[in-house]
């Protein structure tokens, strides 16, 4: 782990947990396969009505996490989940979860009609109405096959299907990759308008965090099996910051001791702050809030080193 | 009735049988399509022959009633329509019993196994249900419902096969009540295919086991998996007895083990541990080996219940694979 790594995980560690209520709340999960640590001793904790963004490189542990929390996977540890194990109560805890654990994973013998049948027939805590409502808006068919639609028609399916269960934690993984950028951006415009409200959470992971950034409440970097950031958005943009340096005042910028430092167009350069007293980066040029791939980027230097 | 067809778990039964009903229903109706094609072609062709050599036998000749007459010779031997009709019933379910064979194999093969390759688990999963029950909803489709599919639609097909021919009987003013449809025997049959069915499901568990057991355990190719170790497990062990070294007696490793494992799924496979009785008379084999205190011995035998033992651990075990494999 780099410098600048450490020392956001040692702030963050310092992060009171939120008590009782956590959705999720995990402490020390570990999780090794035959030759690698997927989780190592991660902790975690997420609050009731918050969009979290698990964010992290291929390899970090994001979905061996997601698993563990939907109870797809043994783990050592300690984990609850809305109060539940997930290893053992899973049929249950299923009731409250839902996810999307990945683009197209829909049965593709499966008819629309028959889909929402069935998933009515299992779930108690499915809306049929509220299903063929946002269904309607699409231009899917009651007798259409999944087989015979578009990538992004499977997503519609599924997503007005998920959003028409009353759960109180929904999980996302990587669900809009490979669509376009029509259905990705419906995609969360819909989750938002339609379906979280306060008594939810959502949990997000994705490699196209541009798309997802301006939705979050929450951030959580993930590296090498254990949270490197955990952070509300609020919390982000109080204590990073981005300042555009001009090559005189390059010095001055790098004895404020920058997390991270970047070169821009016209010999200035870019240096990223943790924490820093926003008179003196002031001094040193125009400051901005960092996007959450540039704080990232920054993070996680050096992991494909 | 209603609440159980509303259940979490009859759903379950719903949705296997939409994923498997080209098998289950469709390949049966074909088939019994085809068959009853065959008895339409041969009237046809017998039609035609018959018209060319210009014979009559629906018009009495010389002023003979020929209804009167075929009434009277049958009656002497009645057995003799008994046997036609039990010959024509048989053709319907044997041929409806070898397409189910294949559709059930490979529907348990499939059945922990296709939704992985295609990782459509991860939406199953994501319902509240568990994995034992998906594992049993699976089991009673394919060794349950399965069978009385094909039954319903072999003794559908056997009614239309004699529709056809009272139609035929009749254009010729032969009479079909009496000549087909009051030998009650035939449909007696039907209630002892019925009362096999729930012989089937549980001869049918060693295999049914064993296939579900590699399609939840490996990660590709269940059909070697599931194949190959019982053949190669035999075949090894007839050549250590051919060496002389100590083995598995080859005859029992070869027909409690091996086909056990994967020909148990095959209708009727129970008449090998069958009392013999008197199996030369034809016909009467038919009724002996469907009879209920036939059926009733098979279930005292050990064979059937270490089968079905050993096929509920093999279950229990696909169940536990299902649960927690997790390389999707």
């Amino acid at each position: 782990m780099n410098v600048a790594a450490e020392a956001v995980a040692e702030q963050s560690a310092s992060r009171p947990a939120s008590g009782q209520d956590a959705v999720v709340h995990a402490r020390g999960l570990t999780k090794r396969y035959k030759n690698a640590v997927a989780l190592d001793g991660t902790d975690l904790e997420i609050g009731r009505g918050r969009i979290v963004g698990l964010i992290g490189p291929n390899g970090a542990g994001k979905t061996t996490a997601l698993k563990a929390i939907l109870g797809l996977t043994d783990f050592e540890g300690e984990l609850s989940v809305l109060g539940m194990d997930p290893r053992r109560e899973r049929p249950l805890l299923m009731r409250e979860v839902c996810f999307i654990a990945d683009v197209a994973t829909l049965p593709r013998w499966i008819r629309v009609q028959e889909a929402i049948d069935f998933v009515a027939g299992v779930h108690p805590r499915f809306d049929r109405a509220k299903c063929e409502r946002f269904l309607s808006r699409t231009k899917l068919q009651p007798n259409q096959k999944v087989r015979e639609m578009s990538k992004g028609m499977i997503v519609q399916l599924h997503l007005a299907i998920v959003m028409a269960i009353d759960a109180r934690l929904l999980v996302l993984d990587e669900p809009t990759l490979g669509l376009d950028i029509l259905y990705r951006k419906q995609f969360y415009q819909s989750l938002l308008e339609d379906y979280f409200d306060e008594d939810k959470t959502i949990l997000i992971t994705t490699h196209q965090v541009e798309e997802v950034e301006h939705i979050l409440t929450d951030l959580l970097f993930i590296r090498d099996g254990k949270i490197a950031l955990s952070a509300t958005m609020e919390e982000m943009g109080a204590r990073f910051a981005e300042v555009l340096v001009n090559a005189d005042k390059v010095e001055a910028a790098r004895a404020l001791k920058p997390v991270d430092e970047r070169a821009a167009v016209f010999g200035k350069s870019i240096f990223l702050y943790d924490s820093a007293d926003p008179e003196q980066l002031a001094q040193l040029g125009e400051v901005k809030r960092p996007s959450v791939s540039d704080l990232f980027v920054a993070i996680m230097k050096g992991t494909y080193a | 009735m209603n609440a159980i067809m509303k259940s979490p778990f009859a759903w379950l039964l719903k949705r296997e049988y939409w994923e498997a009903r080209r098998g289950f229903f469709w390949a049966q109706v074909w088939t019994a399509v085809v068959l009853l094609a065959i008895t339409v072609l041969s009237i046809i062709t017998l039609e035609v022959f018959r018209s060319r050599l210009g014979m009559h036998i629906n018009v009495g000749a010389n002023g003979t009633d020929m209804n009167a007459l075929l009434n009277n010779a049958l009656s002497h031997n009645m057995s003799l329509v008994v046997r036609g009709l039990d010959a024509s019933m048989l053709s319907f379910a044997t041929l409806g019993g070898v397409v189910m064979t294949f559709v059930v194999f490979f529907y348990f093969l499939g059945a922990l196994y296709d939704d992985r390759r295609d990782r459509s688990i991860l939406f199953w999963k994501s319902l509240p249900v568990s994995d034992t029950a998906t594992v049993g909803s699976k089991v009673l489709s394919g060794a349950l419902v399965a069978p009385l599919i094909t039954v319903g639609v072999v003794l559908a097909a056997f009614v239309c096969n004699q529709v056809i021919y009272s139609l035929w009987f009749a254009a010729h003013g032969l009479n079909p009540f009496t000549l087909i449809w009051a030998h009650i025997e035939p449909f007696e049959v039907w209630l002892h295919m019925l009362a096999m069915v729930p012989l089937y499901l549980f001869w049918a568990l060693p295999t049914v086991g064993w296939l579900l057991f590699w399609s939840a355990a490996v990660r590709s190719k269940p059909f070697l998996w599931a194949v190959v170790i019982p053949i190669a497990a035999g075949a090894l062990n007839s050549w250590i007895a051919l060496l002389g070294i100590p083995h598995i007696k080859v005859g029992f490793f070869w027909s409690q083990l091996v086909a056990r494992s994967l020909l148990s799924v095959v209708p009727a496979g129970w008449v090998t541990v069958m009392n013999p009785g008197n199996l030369s008379d034809a016909p009467e084999t038919i009724r002996h080996f469907g009879s209920y205190a036939q059926m009733a011995h098979v279930f005292a035998t050990p064979e059937m219940w270490i089968g079905a033992i050993v096929g509920i651990a093999l279950i229990a075990a696909a169940t536990w694979f299902r649960r927690w494999r997790d390389e999707v």
